[in-house]
């Protein structure tokens, strides 16, 4: 055993003209190691014809000690000079065996090549994975319209517990949220607004801005960011952690189709539900103006329903209303198919939540300017 | 063999809620000696474990962990024995967003500071230890079967050659040759560095193979503890049981058998 105060290992040499004896002392552990490994690096065999590894005085020994032992004893060996154990114990012996027994090339993780190479790389496997998730998500769309309409035929399969939870939980529970913030931005946007139109006096239309932009656009996108930052991604972490613990496999065993399971009722719960939440978004935005218009203006409440009504047609409401299953739609089944592309491990569903949030968003909003394009080539 | 005790629990109570795992609960273990757990499912072997590792804090009694008592530990003495142990959870619980060889890694980079280098072959020589193929060290834990994430598991444990080694169902999952392999490893390790085993176990072949000492865990304590030869002595209904049912028998019988060369 090491002295105390003496902790370390180390080696000591006795050599004649062909042989090296080298005395290991103190405890060879990983603990050590360090030092071990540096006095070993030191150790010169040229022109010796051998080398003897003396163990005899050899405090502890572990795997690591071992190895440090054995690497050397093999590049010496390289190194042209025979290299041997003396003075081992029983149980050293075997240890020793054992870690010759373990030597084998390592298989390295890969290389990190040309720093320029692997940023092309990585842009080159990012565009194929975008290429990748489109076709998938088509088609996961696809099998969702496809459930979506043998459910229509057959009611009965629809599972309606599991979808009114999903309404409650993606739904009704999301009201608060969407209602303070429509009011908060229907109030900045009228305050805003009459500030530059009353530069050349046309302060009454701050409520027309309000309505229209409100009804047509800023209610429904609100709504839509709120509910994939809330749900899409709430979708993707319950889906996401059921598919590592292989619950989903266990579910196709027993003859239970994941999507009539878990992805339909979500479906359908954010269909119904994204309606009534844009109706509250633009009712809480109408109202947050209407209250800039009431303390900025002077305008009286009766005034300002009277002016919405003239400012408003049938179109601006329908706009809106008819965006908003759309979207629910594709934030529900967007957040499914990031949950269901969760591999192996927790880091995924990490990765997949976040995917399912900013995808969702990214849809909303781009789909939102293809129906912008629509309702004016329809002049609507 | 066995020296001093180098864990000794005394009159341990666990609870969830109102349901008691384990009352008056007594064990040692010894220096150097391979210590099964057996007992029935849901008497609390992995609950025991968990709580000697301080995972699970107990609501009475006394743990003692080479001679400190869990209890009076400062933060820097539980560090330092997180050191002298290493630990396999039931289903191996590796990080999975590192690699094997990262996982072995860990508690190196946690405790030691060595070269990368040596990092890579001490992590290359474990696998190998635990008989992975070499291929395996750049895998991620998801692209492993159950029985080759058990086997990176011990790999972990073993990172630090570590004085103690609990294993929670250690050959559970492994295929019969595996499962000897094991017991060959554990045995060696034990030989070579005298490691200490706390293993909780269903494997009467383990059991037969490899351990010293046997606890059995029944009415939520550890009733008897002995060799194996005692526990074939045992009267108790369970212990009979276990022990001469027709596995018990089989296992007896390969062991007493002359070994076929
Ligand atoms: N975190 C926990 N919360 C509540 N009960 C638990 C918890 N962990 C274990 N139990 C209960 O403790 C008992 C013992 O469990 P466990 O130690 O896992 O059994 P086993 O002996 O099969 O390993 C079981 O009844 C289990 O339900
Ligand atoms: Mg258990």
């Amino acid at each position: 055993m090491a002295r105390e105060g003496e902790a370390g290992a180390w080696l000591e040499a006795v050599q004649d003209a062909t042989t090296l004896v080298l005395k290991a002392k103190g405890d060879w552990i990983v603990a050590h190691a360090d030092g071990a490994d540096k006095s070993l690096a030191q150790v010169d065999v040229r022109g010796r014809r051998s080398v003897i590894f003396d163990l005899a005085a050899i405090g502890k020994l572990d795997t690591t000690g071992a190895w440090l032992l054995h690497r050397a004893q093999r590049q010496f060996q390289t190194q042209g000079a025979v290299a041997t154990y003396i003075g081992a114990n029983a149980a050293q012996a075997t240890l020793l065996d054992a870690v010759t027994k373990g030597d084998r090339p390592t298989v390295d993780h890969p290389a990190h090549g040309n720093p320029i190479m692997v940023i092309v790389e990585r842009m080159g496997r990012t565009l194929e994975e975008i290429g990748i998730t489109l076709r998938d998500a088509t088609a996961f769309f696809g099998l969702v319209l496809e459930t979506l309409g043998k459910t229509i035929l057959n009611p009965r399969r629809m599972r309606l517990t599991s979808t009114v939870y999903h309404m409650e939980q993606a739904g009704l529970n999301a009201v608060p949220i969407v209602s303070l913030i429509s009011f908060l931005i229907g109030a900045v946007l009228a305050f805003q607004g009459a500030q530059q139109l009353r530069k050349f006096g046309g302060e009454v239309f701050t409520v027309n801005l309000v309505a229209i932009s409100f009804l047509r656009e800023v209610g429904i996108l609100l709504t839509a960011i709120m509910v994939a930052g809330r749900s899409g991604s709430a979708f993707a972490a319950q889906i996401g952690s059921m598919k590592v613990r292989e619950e989903i496999d266990a579910m196709r065993t027993l003859g239970l189709d994941p999507a009539e399971v878990l992805v339909l009722p979500r479906v359908i719960a954010l269909i119904v539900m994204m309606p009534l939440l844009g109706f509250i978004a633009a009712f809480m935005g109408l109202s947050g103006g209407g209250l800039v218009v009431l303390l900025n203006l002077g305008m009286s409440p009766e005034m300002y329903i009277q002016r919405l009504y003239d400012a408003l047609d049938f179109w601006d409401v329908f706009t809106g209303v008819i965006k908003a299953p759309v979207f629910g739609l594709l934030i529900a089944v967007i957040g499914c198919f990031e949950g269901m592309k969760v591999e192996g491990s927790a880091e995924s569903v990490g990765q997949r939540t976040t995917a399912s949030v900013v995808e969702g968003i990214f849809t909303v909003i781009v789909v939102d300017a293809f129906f912008s394009i629509l309702f004016i080539q329809l002049g609507v | 063999m066995t020296g001093d005790a180098i864990i000794s629990v005394r009159d341990l109570k666990t609870q969830f809620g109102d349901q008691v795992i384990h009352e008056h609960l007594d064990l040692d273990i010894y220096a150097g000696e391979v210590l099964g757990i057996v007992g029935g499912s849901g008497t609390g072997k992995s609950v025991l474990l968990r709580t000697i590792l301080g995972l699970n804090p107990p609501v009475a009694g006394s743990i003692e962990i080479f001679g400190k008592l869990r209890s009076q530990m400062t933060p820097e003495d539980a560090h330092a024995v997180e050191r002298r142990w290493g630990v396999l959870f039931q289903d191996g619980a590796l990080f999975s967003s590192l690699t094997v060889t990262q996982n072995i890694q860990v508690p190196l980079k946690e405790h030691l500071k060595l070269p990368v280098q040596l990092m890579n072959e001490i992590a290359a020589l474990k696998i190998a230890l635990v008989g992975l193929p070499a291929e395996a060290g750049p895998k991620y834990p998801s692209e492993l079967s159950g029985g080759m994430r058990k086997r990176a598991g011990l790999a972990r444990a073993l990172a630090l050659d570590p004085e103690i080694v609990f294993l929670d169902e250690p050959t559970a999952g492994l295929d019969p040759i595996g499962a000897s392999a094991f017991d060959e490893l554990i045995k060696n390790l034990q030989a070579t560095l005298g490691l200490t085993v706390f293993m909780v176990t269903h494997d009467l072949d383990s059991l037969y193979a490899i351990c010293d000492r046997i606890a059995v865990l029944a009415d939520k304590r550890v009733i008897v503890t002995g060799p194996i030869s005692e526990m074939l002595k045992q009267e108790q209904p369970w212990i009979r049981e276990y022990f001469h049912g027709p596995r018990g028998r089989a296992a007896m019988a390969a062991k007493s058998a002359p070994p076929r060369s």
